[in-house]
């Protein structure tokens, strides 16, 4: 195990060069450069742009620049928003929290959904239920996720009034954050009734967040446990006349979650990289919509060093999911 | 919701002490953005003045709420010498910088304070010309002032006296701009001793109506009542920004009473807005020109009569109607009706696609083909630039005229567009910044901004004559007859084929009173209050 954990390590270092390259190079491809865009309609002579490029350092030659950013990044510093002027580390600090407590919840909510369904698909295969719950998948998967947010808003938040529009939490809870995850920190606060106000500002963006996620698991769950309850070993646990809920729940299932569990593990990475379209819709402040706004400013500090972090944390979550793999299926850690 | 949210207001009121009873009034506005930070004077969106500049600062000058007029702020009245050379300030005093949990003000707001604030931006040897990495000053130089400016010099602790290089008519209208702004020496100083000079960023003082209290990155910021505002205290004592980018997620907040004011609206959603019985609808005609600029230095467009012609092909109506849904109306001035100097006495090119098919056969243009180029975002001078370049694609091809729309990013539109070789017309336009027609005519037209803002490439002597000329001129009466005549120059030789002037709107909850709607697209709250 540990020889396998070493290799598994070993191959960050590569795949960590390869990120600080693409995150360096890509918004550097895009036309167009910040000053360009502080200036607007206005434009800026060619001296002052020349002279704001040097300001910023972007005069010098590329590979210059590049090995600057990633001798910085070796010491921790990913540089200085050219926007908030704040160091990008701290912008990263101050928004991940929010996009890790929404994927958490997100995922949460789409497995313990999700992985029912698949269960439920899979024994009653072919049945209308089956055909309705991979129906309902489907369209779940290809779900439009803003027009989807907007219509839950108007239905929940317009008519009904159940739920708060967006934000994270009721503008009457002020309280200086702590971990930055609000559920935490509304508990923390002691304040009455904030963190029921967490709670509902979380309904939403949670559903329309897991929407995607929920359908894959089901569909997922459901192609797992086909495969499985087809196994010999089912069909003699059956046999020895153990009682369905037994055989699905004890013998398919374990075997089954393998690689859903994988499939929640990616999904995970992927909703740490920040939910545009979900955290816009719901005025979310997190790391997904900060990128977008970086991207458009040319904000190279920001994207390069935002890119980066991201590139992190998805690294560490695959890591934790595969560590995990192995721990579950021997036979992974063997293979070199 | 609608009465959660004052319950809310009231309890927040009392548990953070935001005020001493229990019916604090809390306004909330539903922001569009982000602020880039809270020291406006290195910024230039508009979205960072809301939140920082007319929030938390006052200026020497300002502009009377509602209007482009320029009256007495923390000056309280100024002369200028004979030869317009000579600004002297006379300060007000007794004026309080915010007292906050990081700053108490030991000494009242003074010249000290006025130097600072243009020296930084202006010297470049200043200990605060570059107070955090990467910081630089670009609505002072974007108005000339490092060019304009000779010396400032204080005479006395309430004295101050700008010394200029060369008479400049709208000093005084970019003195009440947001980076003109004063921002305290003494809490300087305090940042300076304690090495944290970039917390003036984050952490602002200022002497303005509101005083900051909090800012949650992307999400909230909070304000007060600044309780020795030199006008007296607002009638709210909380000011709350929530930050929305969506405009519709923004209606449905206002819609739900989580917040009492909104920015910029989907036309689409104006008519479910002011449907509602609970809502109000401000409009006002916004300080703003959408165009289409040609090249002119470029055949056959150097042609003015080819230019002309094509201007009578655009259906401006049909414009107006389909992107602006009606909220507009048709440019033929390069300034809007709102600005003064605005001349009312030049007819319009009509629209004739006869006539112009006939003009373009007497200059002997035939099958020509050009590029026009539509702007990737919305604007509020121009909220659909494609939808309006397949409108003037299909004027133009009933005259003949095969067009075709390029697009580009936004950053890469806004430099190509700028070269002076550069193929087809342009839409683009311009948000005033100071209710000046020289912030139009001379940024947008002048000789010295080709290859830059003037996106028509045209150098026109006459034109730039006058603009010049009424630059120099501190005489209302004469500068407004200098205006008119550059006016009747430019719709002569039709350097652009102007759109649209939009008309603004500000929806709000029917509790909301006293909000003013400001020309130049500023969002202040000074003066508003809420009824309970």
């Amino acid at each position: 195990m540990l020889r396998f954990i070493l290799i598994r390590l070993g191959l960050l270092v590569p795949t960590f060069i390869g990120i600080t390259i693409a995150a360096f190079g890509f918004i550097r491809v895009l036309p167009g450069d910040p000053v360009v865009l502080m200036a607007g309609e206005r434009g800026v002579s060619e001296e002052r742009h020349a002279e704001l490029m040097q300001q910023f350092g972007f005069d010098q030659p590329i590979w210059l620049q590049y090995l600057d950013f990633l001798r910085n990044v070796m010491s921790g510093d990913l540089g200085t928003s050219l926007v908030t002027k704040k160091p990008v580390l701290v912008e990263f600090m101050a928004l991940f929290p929010a996009t890790l407590e929404l994927s958490l919840c997100a995922i949460i909510f789409a497995a313990i959904l999700g992985i029912p369904a698949g269960i439920i698909a899979a024994t009653r295969r072919g049945s209308w239920l089956d055909q309705s719950i991979m129906g309902t998948a489907l369209i779940g998967y290809s779900m439009p996720i803003f027009w989807w947010g907007l219509l839950l808003i108007i239905f929940f938040s317009g008519m009904l009034q159940l739920t708060p529009v967006s934000g994270r939490i009721s503008l009457m809870f002020f309280f200086p954050p702590v971990t930055g995850l609000m559920l935490v920190d509304s508990l923390l606060s002691g304040q009455k009734g904030a963190f029921a106000s967490a709670v509902q500002h979380l309904i939403l963006p949670t559903i329309v967040l897991g929407t995607i996620p929920l359908a894959v698991i089901a569909r997922q769950t459901r192609s797992a446990m086909l495969e499985v309850l087809g196994e010999d070993y089912v069909r003699t646990a059956r046999a020895k006349g153990l009682t369905p809920f037994r055989v699905i729940g004890l013998h398919a299932l374990r075997n089954a979650l393998i690689p859903v569990i994988t499939t929640i593990g990616l999904q995970v990475g992927v909703l740490l990289g920040g939910a545009i379209l979900t955290e816009t819709i719901f005025s979310w402040p997190g790391i997904g919509k900060w990128m977008v706004d970086a991207i458009f400013r040319r904000d190279y500090p920001s994207v390069q060093g935002g890119l980066l972090l991201i590139a992190l944390v998805v690294m560490f979550v695959n890591l934790v999911v595969d560590l995990l793999y192995g721990l579950i299926n021997p036979k992974i850690r063997h293979v070199r | 919701m609608k009465h959660r949210l004052l319950g809310a207001v009231a309890a927040a009121a009392i548990a953070f002490g935001f005020a001493a009873t229990a019916e604090a009034k809390t306004l909330v506005f539903c922001s569009e953005g982000s602020p880039e930070g809270f020291d406006s004077a290195p910024y230039t969106a508009g979205t960072t003045f809301d939140a920082a500049g007319q929030a938390i600062y006052s200026r020497l000058v300002e502009f009377e709420n509602g209007t482009t007029k320029t009256i007495p702020g923390l000056a309280e009245s100024w002369d200028v010498s004979d030869d317009g050379l000579e600004y002297t300030f006379n300060l007000r005093k007794g004026v309080k910088f915010h007292t906050t949990e990081y700053f108490t003000p030991t000494r009242d707001f003074n010249a000290d304070d006025v130097l600072f604030s243009f020296e930084r931006q202006w010297k470049k040897d200043h200990a605060w010309h570059e107070y955090t990495p990467g910081i630089s000053w670009e609505y002072f130089n974007g108005m000339s002032m490092p060019d304009l400016l000779k010396d400032i010099v204080k005479v006395d602790d309430y004295t101050v006296k700008f010394v200029l290089n060369r008479p400049e008519a709208p000093m005084i209208a970019n003195l009440a701009m947001d980076f003109a702004s004063i921002v305290s020496k003494e809490y300087a100083d305090q940042l300076e001793a304690a090495g944290t000079k970039e917390m003036l960023n984050q952490q602002p003082v200022g002497t303005g109506p509101f005083q900051f209290v909090a800012y949650q990155k992307d999400a909230v910021i909070r304000y007060k009542a600044n309780p020795s505002f030199y006008k007296g205290k607002e009638k709210i004592d909380d000011l709350i920004f929530a930050i929305t980018t969506d405009a519709s997620v923004r209606q449905q907040k206002l819609a739900a009473g989580e917040c009492h004011i909104m920015p910029y609206p989907n036309p689409a959603d104006l008519a479910s807005l002011k449907a509602d019985p609970n809502l109000n609808v401000m409009e006002q005609e916004g300080l703003n020109v959408g165009y289409l600029a040609y090249n002119t230095t470029q055949a056959p467009f150097d042609n003015p009569k080819v230019r002309k012609a094509l201007n009578m092909a655009i259906n401006k109506q049909a414009i107006l109607d389909a992107v602006f849904q009606g909220a507009g109306q048709p440019a033929k001035n390069p300034i809007p009706p709102t600005m003064w100097s605005y001349n009312n006495g030049i007819m319009d090119d009509p629209y004739n696609p006869g006539a112009a098919k006939n003009m373009l056969d007497e200059a002997g243009v035939k099958n020509l083909s050009m590029k026009i180029w539509a702007m990737p975002v919305s604007r509020p001078y121009n909220p659909n630039a494609r939808r309006m370049a397949e409108l003037i694609q299909a004027d133009f091809k009933a005259v003949g005229v095969e067009a075709e729309i390029v697009s580009y990013e936004w950053a890469e539109y806004l430099d190509l567009s700028k070269a002076k070789d550069r193929d087809g017309a342009v839409l683009l336009g311009w948000t005033g910044d100071n209710g000046d027609p020289d912030n139009f005519l001379a940024v947008l037209l002048g000789c010295d901004a080709v290859g830059g803002a003037n996106r028509a490439q045209w150098c026109n002597e006459e034109f730039n004559n006058l603009v010049q000329k009424a630059k120099v001129t501190n005489d209302i009466a004469e500068r407004t007859k200098l205006y008119e005549e550059a006016q009747v120059v430019f719709k002569r030789e039709a350097p652009w084929a102007t759109i649209a002037h939009s008309v603004v709107f500000m929806p709000m909850s029917k509790k909301v009173k006293g909000y003013k709607m400001s020309p130049l697209g500023i969002h202040r709250f000074d003066g508003v209050d809420i009824e309970e």
